[in-house]
């Protein structure tokens, strides 16, 4: 039997506010534990939650990128549970009236189809503290600085049919969300997490098959792996006479597989209720438009305008747009040095493989779009050649100075003067008397011979245009 | 000398008649040799209440004029004072020291209040007799055999037995009114959003509002002047102009329409000798220009059900922090989580509390929401419009405080019972509304209360109404005869 997967994605994204979404505490990563929690964040007897408007322009900021409609009054709802994490024993979050309501996101696929995602809804909503289980002799230890950090939840349409377009969508929403600035992206620190909702049908069935929710997806590569892995158990279940029940199941990088959390039956009744701290959340035309006046060019946007204002292929011009950070240094470079293609071509080639080689963010490259598009000014002006630009590049990575002081430094500048060249091609035909007399003889590939001595003999340097033409009008003169 | 009432005390200390010094240790005596017989403090704090007394004999020194300027107060044991145990009534929170000040505090404080300590209450303010706090039940100063009321009970007593001229209490279903009544002394549950939330521990959040509890409506006025005001740290609250609540007390009642709810006047348990006491200050404000009419409420049937479905619903979350993880009481050598968490719970939370989580979550939890917090969210607004329709044709409403009067210590064990000594003050609370209860009357040597119910941020048009009647009678300023 063939089988159709069907996917749906929820994912948090976390607000890069300064503070938290309900209280005044910070939210940076990496405190000592605790340290970041006030009397709001630890659910003191009596304290209560006021919104960070910075959380709500960010929400506003993600429904308008993926053309959703805003809801203009949205309510903020507690979802009870008991947890050592969890200090008020509860969770501030959106239920029946989220912030955001539908929209949509589309994504390219492997042939290049662009296939559009639906997106039901997005929702405000705090994270829990941290529960430590290593280090505390059969105890927990409980670090609560992460508690009350702003999350806004991005819940798909079941609409994704694989692994692969559940990837392709969670890595459009994460260019996404840092495209917009308001979330790091960072998946390591959590900052952008996933839970998936799987299940498989008979191609051509209508109806959904029952569904397994996925948790701890923490990278690209995960999500692909445990999509997989379960739409195969599934099917091995299924065929195998047996079916799915609805559960929350846990991935397992380690041994590469998931493992049942808790069924159905066992899941929480959340006795959702609209918080009575909070008032409704009203938001308005006006504030819609301050915020849509802040929103940056988005990915598509700036991908077609690359393709028309640069010249580029549709695809290096997809390479170049996957973050606003890559984006952005492309036009510095293109802009320094006033040649498009030829920076298109280094930011994705030299200067992307140094950066993989390196291990460093584009941030901290050590090369800057200046110093790049100053390097390809002078392959522009011909005082180097494109090899030796390669070798300036590595000396310019490995700090020793911008382009022109490596090229003066290392005396890599171009050879151009043509009686120089002359000079050299002449030593060359004198030393290869016996070449010389085969190429006269009718040897034309003994060409590329003398072209190689000429190089050699200049360390690369001559401008290889001239070397030709003179190599060609002295061989046949 | 303990007859004097707060607003006398704040002219006297201006007057540098008294010290604050003085005053304070005055009262600290007074708890201190009577109110064993009461119990209205769960914390007496004589030593930092005497610090602030000097503070304030500088400030006063120097000519300040802050309006509570070196009067002792007490804050009811709801309220989070920072480095002094806040319990809430509660084994709960028994060990609990607040790291932080409730706004209320924070703003008496810097008006010039002198804390003396912090007043017994019925656990998590659930009770209506003050006999469900962990510390043992408050005994009314003017039949120690008899209830002060509840949940402000302490309050109530203390301030009736003059261990303290003013004190603050939190009303979520009538805790101010019903042991104003009871206690024989005037307290004022003002507009929801008016007094900040902040360090007032939650029961109900939609309905909890604090106020305050004094001898007279002048009083009340003036410490409510202290305690009102936008607070940035609590989203309910509201934000207005700054209103001063003593500006209307000598407003005349000429033409002045007072609403008497027919339903308040019903069958429903009303004591014939309670009504008797109304009536007779319905003449008395009548007498000074009043015009009343009968106004209808038809919803008001609905409002005792429809509260014991949505402050249980809040309370269940509310109390849900309480888990023995962070803070406050964390039973003996849990085995695990789970143990932890219902230990804890289970001995830390007394019958009436425990009741009422089941009851919430149980009208919380799916299949069983709408037919219960959603429907009674829908009665709210329909109580509410009624008032808003009886607002149209009068200024305010009048109606007894509660059915009955004081009762005996241990009379009610019947929950349900318990409930309906609250069946007059309930409607205020889920419409929003600012109410207050004044002494009206005795019946066999115990207090009678007169409630007026106000639109929306009107108070200072009750304090007024309260304070003309006060004008003409002396209820207010009689002090049961062991405590005089």
């Amino acid at each position: 039997m063939e089988w159709e997967t069907v996917i749906g994605l929820e994912i948090h994204a976390q607000l890069n506010t300064v503070s938290k979404i309900f209280s005044g505490a910070p939210t940076a990563y990496g405190a000592e534990p605790n340290r970041q929690a006030c009397p709001v964040d630890l659910g003191m007897p009596g304290v209560l939650p006021v919104l960070n408007q910075g959380a709500v322009e960010r929400a506003v900021m993600l429904g308008l990128a993926i053309n959703a409609e805003i809801t203009p009054r949205s309510v903020f709802a507690r979802k009870n549970y008991f947890y050592p994490d969890l200090p008020k024993g509860y969770q501030i979050s959106q239920f029946e009236l989220p912030i955001v309501g539908l929209g949509h996101l589309d994504i390219e696929l492997e042939d290049g189809t662009i296939k559009r995602v639906g997106v039901t809804r997005a929702h405000l909503e705090e994270d829990a503290g941290k529960s430590l289980h290593e280090g505390f002799e059969a105890m927990t230890g409980i670090d609560l600085n992460r508690a009350g950090t702003p999350l806004i939840e991005i819940v798909s349409e079941p609409e994704l049919r694989s692994a692969k377009e559940a990837v392709a969508y969670m890595k459009k929403l994460h260019s996404l969300v840092r495209y917009l600035d308001i979330c790091d992206g960072n998946m390591q620190e959590g900052s952008f997490r996933c839970d998936a909702n799987v299940s498989v049908r008979p191609k051509g069935q209508t109806e959904f098959g029952t569904r397994a929710e996925l948790k701890n997806l923490n990278s690209f590569r995960f999500v692909e792996r445990a999509i997989n892995f379960e739409v195969e158990r599934q099917i091995d279940l299924i065929e195998g006479g047996g079916s799915v029940v609805q559960e929350t199941r846990l991935y397992d990088p380690d041994r590469d597989e998931t493992r049942s959390m808790r069924s159905k039956e066992e899941a929480n009744d959340y006795r959702y209720f609209p918080d009575p701290d909070l008032l409704p959340l009203v938001v308005d035309h006006a504030f819609i438009d301050s915020v849509r006046a802040k929103l940056p060019e988005l990915p598509d946007a700036k991908r077609a305008r690359f393709v028309e204002q640069y010249g580029l292929s549709d695809y290096d011009a997809g390479v170049l747009t996957a973050t606003r950070e890559m984006g952005d240094f492309y036009e510095a470079v293109a802009g320094g040095c006033d040649a498009p293609k030829l920076a298109a071509n280094w930011v994705m080639g030299d200067f992307s493989a140094a950066l993989n080689r390196s291990e460093v963010e584009l941030k901290d490259a050590p090369v800057n779009a200046d110093g790049l598009a100053g390097l390809l000014a002078r392959i522009q002006d011909e005082t180097i050649s494109g090899k030796i630009a390669k070798e300036v590049f590595e000396a310019m990575w490995n700090g020793e100075g911008n382009a022109d002081a490596v090229i003066e430094a290392k005396g890599l500048k171009q050879i151009t003067d043509t009686s120089a060249i002359d000079a050299i091609i002449d030593d060359v035909m004198a030393s290869n008397p016996q070449q010389l007399e085969q190429y006269r003889g009718g040897k034309d590939k003994l060409f590329g011979f003398f072209v190689g001595q000429v190089m050699k003999a200049t360390q690369g340097k001559a401008n290889p245009a001239q070397v030709n033409e003179r190599l060609k009008a002295k061989l046949d003169g | 000398m303990a007859q004097e009432t707060l607003s006398g005390w704040v002219r006297k200390l201006q007057a540098r008649e008294i010290s604050s010094r003085e005053l304070t240790q005055l009262y600290l005596d007074r708890i201190e040799r009577l109110d064993p017989q009461l119990n209205s403090f769960i914390t007496v704090t004589a030593e930092q209440a005497l610090a602030q007394a000097d503070a304030a004999d500088a400030r006063l020194a120097k000519g300040e004029q802050s309006p509570l300027l070196g009067v002792p107060v007490a804050q009811k044991d709801i309220f989070c004072t920072e480095g002094v145990r806040t319990s809430c009534g509660s084994r709960m929170l028994d060990p609990f020291v607040s790291p932080y000040n409730a706004t209320v505090v924070e703003r008496m404080n810097a008006a010039g209040a002198v804390m003396l300590g912090k007043t017994n209450m019925d656990e998590f303010a659930m009770g209506s007799s003050n006999e469900t706090s962990f510390y043992g039940p408050v005994r009314n100063p003017w039949d120690t055999e008899r209830v002060p009321g509840g949940s402000s009970g302490g309050s109530a007593a203390a301030v009736g037995a003059r261990l303290v001229p003013g004190a603050t209490g939190t009303d979520t279903g009538g805790s101010i009114r019903q042991p104003a009544a009871f206690c024989g002394i005037t307290g004022l549950k003002p507009t929801y959003g008016r007094v900040s939330r902040y360090g007032m521990i939650a029961f109900a959040s939609s309905l909890d509002q604090g106020g305050p509890m004094a001898a007279t409506a002048e009083d009340c006025g003036r410490m409510l002047n202290a305690m009102a005001g936008f607070d940035e740290r609590d989203s309910t609250s509201v934000e207005r102009p700054e209103e001063d609540f003593t500006a209307g007390l000598e407003q005349d009642l000429k033409g002045l329409r007072i609403g008497l709810p027919t339903e308040f006047f019903g069958e429903a348990g009303l004591d014939e000798r309670v009504r008797g006491v109304i009536d007779a200050a319905i003449e008395v404000l009548k007498g000074r220009g009043a015009e009343v009419r009968e106004v209808g409420l038809p919803n008001s049937h609905l409002s005792v059900p429809a509260y014991y479905v949505v402050a249980p619903a809040e309370c269940s979350s509310n109390l849900a922090r309480f888990d023995g993880v962070r803070y406050g009481y964390r039973c003996e050598n849990p085995e695990d989580l789970m143990d932890l968490y219902t230990r804890s719970r289970g001995e830390g939370f007394g019958d009436e509390v425990k009741r009422r989580i089941m009851v919430g979550t149980y009208v919380l939890s799916a299949g069983y929401y709408d037919a219960y917090y959603l429907k009674a969210q829908k009665v709210r607004r329909i109580i509410a419009d009624d008032f808003r329709r009886a607002f149209e044709d009068v200024d305010v409403l009048l109606a007894p405080t509660t059915p009955e009067l004081p009762f005996a210590l241990g009379a009610k064990a019947d929950p349900v019972s318990m409930y309906l000594s609250d069946i007059y003050t309930i409607a205020a609370n889920l419409a929003g509304l600012p109410a207050m209860s004044l002494p009206a009357g005795e019946i066999d040597g115990l207090p009678v209360g007169l409630q007026l119910i106000g639109n929306y941020f009107d108070e200072a048009r009750l304090l007024g109404v309260a304070h003309q009647y006060q004008q003409e009678t002396d209820w207010h300023a009689r002090v049961p005869a062991a405590f005089a």
